[in-house]
């Protein structure tokens, strides 16, 4: 049995401990926000915060979050009350398919938390671990950017 | 509406106020699947045609027809029917139309989204059904409050009369009373409120907050998760087959033989995975083992100067035409396999109870994804409900549904709700692929820089014959496999012989003014399943064509742009964009090292042309600073989703000219991840400029014309920075010692 805190909240589960962190809050917290895109660590589509770090959840085993805090897009903000990247998000346009951008707010989230009033070659280096096939990445950098330029 | 005897075409005709608004559509002849509209109930309400819901509060419901993969179709298609409704696109509720003919697309003839149509396709329709509803409102407004219709007028979802406004949803019980108006007048551009405008898309909170709705999101009580263990050459059967340990694995429910492979199904997707890795198969041999990707190059390469080379395109005279030409020139190209490789591998959540179906997936094709279903369960069509959610990428990859057919066979077989998922190795060895081709361009120039002559040649498989194969048998239901198979079968003996797949060899001719031009093709399927890929035949004849013109322009000793000008007379709206992309290059202040490369095509009715700022390393590496568009997309009905498109297409295209293929061995695809199969990254992107240029037409295609002329304009800037000519794709540059 793993117990963690997900989203502020106790969680505990209660299966294989190898399963990685993804399938359980999809599958079991049905938090869908969430995506798999590869299963091997490939494309961050899965990424959520453990204890503020952004992390791949694809391919880390529920046993390795035991005590952490996992944090996902859901408690990140929501439609009424959304995290200033996301407003970045909507203003910029940047989504099209849609499918990878959880994965990129959580990664973005993850560098500004840290670094504030990261730079470009900043985002660059932070957010190149995220795919997106639709091509958004001049619309992610730039909401990044506008973000960080508001803290400065 | 009780009390009225109605006819069903009456009500479709004049609109029916369901218990949940007014739904407004159009009848189109011939299709066979109709029925009761698939408009969810909400709450009183009227439904004037297909498209539209008002219910009483003027809560305004959008039925989109088209599939919405990210190429802001809902956006689009809202604003188009808002314009003419005057309803802005951010007060609808946009929701996906169901299954029904009256969401057809007007070109297909079906409900299929793909080749860059549904904004120019539905432009006319749309608009007419928004001017026509509105002119409804409006009669029943004149009834409800006593004024004629000329003294009234509409703002944003409200009818005005004076100083007075009334929601739309006021007027909806006298509106279901009277005939939806006909062929109203349509505003002058002009007037135009909303279309030509920027603002947010409809489905930007939704995919910023993580609440947006995917294929893969869906969670039904009592679901099971099936993977499916395939072949590792295309086609091949399981001769044997262990399963007993697998079953006794935890989680693990039933493995199942279906028409692709073994299915595994378990309590969870992460035990299935872990079953279909204990399977032991052994797979049935396949005349593709003999291939692997130098195979498939020189069979194509050789398949040139054979017999079975057929004429797709002749206009003039050849040899009248080479005789005229100062120099005459030849190269060969060659374009790979590539994945399409969307972020939300494909898969389908499947509820059969009783003599109902529920299917929820993210495709590009409802009509097809139920046609499946009702084939493969012999349900009744009308018992089989799809709600088609958000599809996280398609690119041409869900215009292709084998995984609606597994997970019909799954859930049969189980007995369970099913949820499908393809792992992204199945997605990269074992999906259909854009068709690896060669192309020869001989081509001659007289003195003046014109080409005199041209002679474009493609050898690979065809493109259509496979999507056809899988999409025939959606369309037919109930057609006996024997003739289905008789009806592909013969689709791929046409196109092998007598007449060119369209789609293999488009873009090999069209951009310039070429009055003596052959297009030949030879038909090489070594049976490697291909579909289209954004830009379809365009994704690799581009990069032959805008490579060999590059080449002819330096034969010529002329600017590439100003060859490009002198050979595009003829074709007037790309010569504007060339213009244009010419002025944009003369402002270009090039750091050291820094090259430039152009290229233009015509596809989808949009004319692009891109220069690209390009430098490589000391040790090889092709790196991409910028990229300028310039594109006439006709009107653009939200210019910055047109924006946002074409700077996805330079990604999309980047990826392919820097890193795509898809490589055989012994037949097996050999990538299988996104470490071999590598997308572009942030690091590697460019920034991107757009101009838009307004023709003044009606729209024409968006998803797919940026895509095209990005490799060749790569290429041409490497060349430039190199020196040397790069006609294999994807680059690479061999370092200098």
């Amino acid at each position: 049995m793993i117990e963690f805190t997900l989203n502020g909240k106790p969680a505990v589960f209660d299966d294989d401990p190898s399963i990685p962190l993804l399938w359980a809050v999809r599958d079991d917290f049905k938090l869908k926000g969430s995506k798999f895109g590869c299963g091997a660590g490939l494309c961050g589509a899965c990424t959520m915060h453990v204890d503020g770090k952004a992390v791949r959840t694809c391919v880390l085993p529920v046993a390795n979050v035991a005590g952490k805090s996992v944090t996902t897009i859901e408690s990140l903000g929501n439609p009424n009350e959304m995290h200033p990247l996301q407003q970045a998000w909507v203003e910029h346009n940047v989504p099209q398919c849609g499918y990878c951008q959880s994965g990129q707010i959580m990664s973005a989230a993850a560098l500004l938390a840290k670094n504030p009033a990261a730079t470009a070659s900043d985002v660059d280096k932070a957010m190149s671990g995220n795919l997106c096939r639709c091509g958004c990445y001049p619309r992610i950098k730039a909401a990044v950017l506008s973000v960080a330029e508001k803290s400065v | 509406m009780s009390g009225h005897q109605v006819s069903r075409r009456q009500l479709l005709k004049r609109g029916a106020l369901l218990s949940g608004g007014l739904v407004v559509g159009v009848q189109l002849p011939g299709c066979s699947f109709s029925g009761p509209l698939p408009i969810e109930a909400a709450d009183e309400g009227f439904v004037p045609h297909a498209f539209l819901q008002i219910s009483p509060n003027n809560e305004i419901f959008f039925y989109c027809p088209s599939d919405e993969m990210g190429q802001g179709v809902r956006t689009g298609l809202a604003t188009i029917i808002g314009e003419e409704l005057d309803l802005h696109p951010s007060q609808m509720v946009v929701r996906s139309a169901g299954s029904h003919k009256a969401y057809a697309n007007p070109e297909f003839g079906i409900q299929l989204t793909g080749g860059s149509n549904a904004v120019r396709a539905f432009y006319t329709p749309l608009r007419q059904t928004g001017a026509d509803t509105r002119a409804l409102l409006l009669n029943a407004a004149s009834l409800d409050l006593g004024i004629p219709a000329e003294q009234l007028s509409t703002d944003n979802g409200h009818v005005v009369a004076g100083k007075r406004r009334y929601p739309y949803g006021d007027f909806i019980g006298t509106a279901a009373t009277l005939e939806l108006p006909e062929a109203t007048p349509l505003k002058p551009v002009n007037q135009f409120k909303y279309i030509g405008s920027e603002f947010t898309r409809v489905d930007a909170l939704e995919k910023s907050t993580g609440t947006a709705q995917f294929g893969i999101d869906a969670d039904i009580p009592g679901m099971v998760y099936a993977v499916v263990a395939r072949p590792p050459v295309a086609g091949a059967k399981p001769i044997r087959l262990e399963r007993e340990h697998v079953l006794a694995m935890p989680g693990i429910i039933a493995v199942v033989d279906i028409s692709s492979g073994v299915a595994v199904v378990a309590e969870r997707y992460w035990y299935a995975q872990q079953g279909v890795k204990a399977l032991h198969i052994e797979w049935e041999q396949m005349p593709l083992e003999s291939v692997d990707s130098a195979t498939v190059k020189a069979d194509l390469a050789a398949a040139l100067e054979g017999n079975d080379v057929i004429e797709a395109t002749n206009e003039g005279d050849m040899e009248a035409g080479f005789k005229l030409a100062k120099h005459q020139h030849r190269s060969d190209y060659y374009a790979p396999f590539l994945a399409h490789a969307p972020l939300e591998p494909v898969n389908a959540t499947l509820r059969i109870e009783g003599e109902r179906a529920e299917l929820w997936t993210g495709v590009q094709s409802i009509q097809a994804a139920q046609g499946l279903v009702e084939r493969v369960t012999g349900l009744a069509r009308g018992n089989i409900t799809v709600h088609n959610l958000y599809l996280g990428g398609g690119f041409g990859r869900r215009g292709t549904l084998t995984h609606i057919v597994e997970v019909a066979e799954i859930a049969l077989a189980v007995q369970k709700p099913v949820q499908l998922l393809w792992s992204r190795e199945n997605d990269i060895q074992n999906g259909l692929y854009r068709p690896a081709s060669y192309m020869r361009i001989t081509a001659g120039i007289d003195d003046e820089g014109r080409i005199t002559a041209w002679h474009a040649s493609r050898a690979g498989a065809n493109i259509t014959g496979d999507t056809m194969t899988n999409l025939l048998p959606a369309m037919f239901p109930r057609m006996p496999k024997s003739m289905l198979n008789g009806l592909a079968g013969s689709l791929e003996y046409v196109f092998s012989n007598w007449a060119v797949d369209p789609s293999s060899v488009e873009g090999l001719h069209e951009t310039y003014d070429l009055p003596n031009a052959l297009v030949t093709h030879a038909t090489v399927d070594h049976g490697l399943p291909t579909t289209f890929w954004r830009s379809v035949g365009h994704s690799y004849t581009a990069f032959a064509v805008e490579s060999m013109i590059d080449e002819l322009a330096e034969q010529a000793g002329m600017d590439p742009i100003a060859f490009r000008l002198k050979n595009t007379e003829g074709k007037p709206r790309m010569h504007r964009v060339l213009r244009c992309a010419a002025d944009l290059m003369a402002n270009y202040q090039l750091p050291e090292g820094h090259h430039l490369g152009v290229a233009c095509h015509s596809s989808f009715f949009t004319d692009v042309a891109q220069i690209a700022e390009v430098s490589v390393s000391d040790t090889g590496d092709i790196r991409v600073h910028r990229v300028t568009c310039v594109a006439d997309v006709g009107t653009a009905v939200n210019p910055d989703i047109v924006k946002a498109q074409l700077e996805g297409a330079v990604m999309f295209a980047l990826t392919a000219t820097l890193h795509g293929s898809i490589d055989l061995e012994a037949g097996a695809v050999v990538q299988s991840n996104f470490h071999d199969y590598p997308l572009l990254r942030m690091n590697e992107a460019p920034e991107v400029d757009v101009h838009l240029i307004d023709s003044g037409t009606a729209p024409t295609g968006i998803g797919e014309p940026g895509v095209p002329p990005l490799a060749p304009a790569v290429a041409n800037g490497v060349y430039r920075a190199f020196g040397e000519r790069l006609r294999t794709l994807p680059l690479r540059v061999t370092p200098n010692a």
